[in-house]
């Protein structure tokens, strides 16, 4: 038997992931494009904890007490830990319909809007679900080709669904979405905490002094003192007020993005289905619910194009085979309309082939043989 | 649960199976692909993951009804402990939460566990019921916990058999 070695590098399916994503740590972390701010963050986190350190410390551990040092150390370890679990973590991002998928949905859709006359504007694409004695309408995503979840929502500068989803946060790098949300709101409750006890003793610390040697030889003394204030004076008002907005948030069990779109403001008798109608509910709900695994299979192998005989178990080494067959029974085309928006259109009617969202594997579809399963194309493990 | 007629002959005897396949690996090798059905979640408990078990009818005359509708029942049971909120949830949390969640890297979270346990549970129900009966369902997490999607294959005519007990093919984890 004739095996040809392929000597080629391992491709992770984070590689091919459409969306707007950043990835590192061969697909372990994920974040947002724009880092910019989120090194802003960075610095002033550990900027302002290091002059804390330098020269508020030594002097507070002798003239006041040694736990000082040591619960800052322990609050900043905190923060810097949530902070980059928020930041790496996939918030809860949806994959894309892979084609089948999204033929069948349009199938359905069509089905359900019946014939529309030519020229005619097709009716907007919504489903309606009752939960909990509430209508709630579910909208098509044009770019990932689903009906989104309730409470998810496309964010434009990931270019993903995120599974509910809160906000797009610049300062940390990422979506907040159902995953890292808990780890979201114990950042800004952890940072507040810290920035509340780094000014508070800023002041003792400068009080102390002035008491000893005068108030403008302590600012000369310890000039980081004057930084520090600044910064978490400027800090305490937005952290603070977001902490107790997300606060008000979770006791509703509302997210952020809801809250803007006026959801669930109660017009029209609209309330929303997903409280308890208790706050102690909705936190524990929230904060203390399951950890939800991700979806996306970042660091899941990619089956390359095969060049060679493949034996079965020259796949079964992969985490996951994907069994995308190329071709399907053929199933309505899908008819772009004026209404599709332009980037959806390329896609339409190449539904067999491989669309970015597919996880590309096995052979390119071969005309002669249009229902040819290829070896190894079932799925062998499971994720 | 009825499990599958070992042998060919019986299988033919199957109300609901026009081809005899032996196992996955048979399906493989002799079938192609015809169909996708795709079973969409239900929403009416909120978003907790939960499918709708309405039977599809294009399986009608592949499956029965109440052997698909045991298998997505029983997927929802396994979800609905995954997703459940109470005593073990909160005291994982606050142990992830004491621990900065690095826990989560020596130990598996409930939700991890279950879906180890969802994706056997799948794979046995593919070697037992589904297979036989020309039918292939993948795991909900591989297409993002929104449809569960069942491949339907047809016989391409040549199933040539030894009699198939042999054990299905390994799952390469």
């Amino acid at each position: 038997m004739s095996a040809v070695m392929i000597s080629r590098k391992v491709t992770r399916k984070w590689e091919k992931l459409p969306g707007k994503n950043t990835f590192c740590c061969d697909g372990r972390v994920m974040m947002a494009r724009q880092k910019g701010v989120f090194y802003l963050t960075l610095f002033l986190i550990i900027g302002t904890c290091s002059l804390f350190f330098a020269f508020e410390c030594p002097y507070l551990a002798v003239h006041l007490s040694p736990a000082i040092p040591v619960f800052a150390v322990l609050l900043f370890v905190f923060v810097m830990a949530m902070l980059l679990r928020t930041s790496f973590s996939d918030p809860g991002v949806l994959p894309r319909a892979l084609p089948e998928e999204a033929n069948f949905i349009e199938m359905e859709i069509e089905a359900a809007n019946g014939n529309v006359l030519a020229g005619q504007r097709p009716p907007p694409r919504i489903k309606n679900v009752q939960i909990n004695n509430q209508i709630v309408k579910l909208k098509y995503c044009y770019t990932c080709k689903i009906f989104r979840p309730p409470r998810a929502s496309h964010c434009s500068i990931c270019d993903n669904c995120v599974d509910r989803f809160d906000h797009h946060c610049p300062w940390v790098g990422n979506c907040v979405g159902k995953r890292n949300y808990r780890y979201f709101y114990l950042f800004t409750l952890s940072l507040s905490l810290l920035t509340i006890y780094i000014f508070a003793f800023d002041i003792v610390h400068v009080v102390l002094r002035s008491v000893d040697s005068g108030f403008v030889n302590t600012i000369k003394e310890t000039p980081g003192t004057v930084l520090e204030v600044l910064v978490c004076f400027f800090t305490l008002w937005s952290v603070v007020g977001l902490t107790g907005f997300h606060t008000y948030l979770i006791s509703l069990n509302q997210t952020t993005n809801e809250d803007i779109k006026g959801s669930w403001s109660g017009k029209n008798r609209v309330q929303n289905p997903y409280s308890h109608k208790n706050i102690f509910k909705n936190c524990c709900e929230v904060l203390c619910g399951p950890a939800y695994p991700s979806v996306l299979d970042r660091r899941g192998v990619m089956l390359e194009d095969l060049s060679s005989p493949a034996p079965s178990d020259a796949s079964s080494t992969n985490k996951s085979s994907n069994p995308v067959s190329q071709t399907t029974k053929s199933s309505a085309p899908l008819i772009p309309n004026e209404h599709t928006p332009d980037e959806a259109k390329p896609g339409i009617g190449a539904g067999t082939q491989k669309s970015a969202s597919s996880p590309k594997d096995e052979k390119p579809p071969s005309p002669t043989s249009p229902n040819a399963v290829t070896p190894g194309v079932i799925k062998e493990s499971a994720h | 649960m009825i499990s599958a007629p070992r042998t060919a002959t019986d299988r033919t005897k199957l109300p609901y199976c026009h081809e005899s396949f032996h196992n996955l690996q048979e399906l493989r090798h002799s079938a192609s692909l015809a169909n996708k059905v795709f079973i969409q979640r239900d929403y009416t408990d909120g978003t907790i993951c939960k499918f709708q078990t309405k039977f599809p009818s294009e399986l009608d005359s592949r499956i029965e009804r109440t052997l698909f509708e045991d298998t997505v029942k029983t997927l929802n049971n396994y979800y609905a402990e995954a997703e459940k909120i109470g005593g073990q949830s909160y005291l994982e949390g606050c142990l992830a939460c004491l621990t900065v969640y690095l826990i989560f890297l020596c130990i598996e979270t409930r939700y991890e566990k279950v879906l180890k346990k969802i994706s056997r549970y799948i794979q046995e129900q593919n070697e037992k019921i589904y297979a036989p009966r020309g039918l292939l369902i993948t795991d909900p997490l591989e297409r993002g916990m929104r449809v569960i999607e069942i491949s339907v294959y047809e016989d391409r005519g040549s199933s040539g058999s030894s009699s198939g007990s042999s054990t299905t093919s390994s799952s390469g984890r």
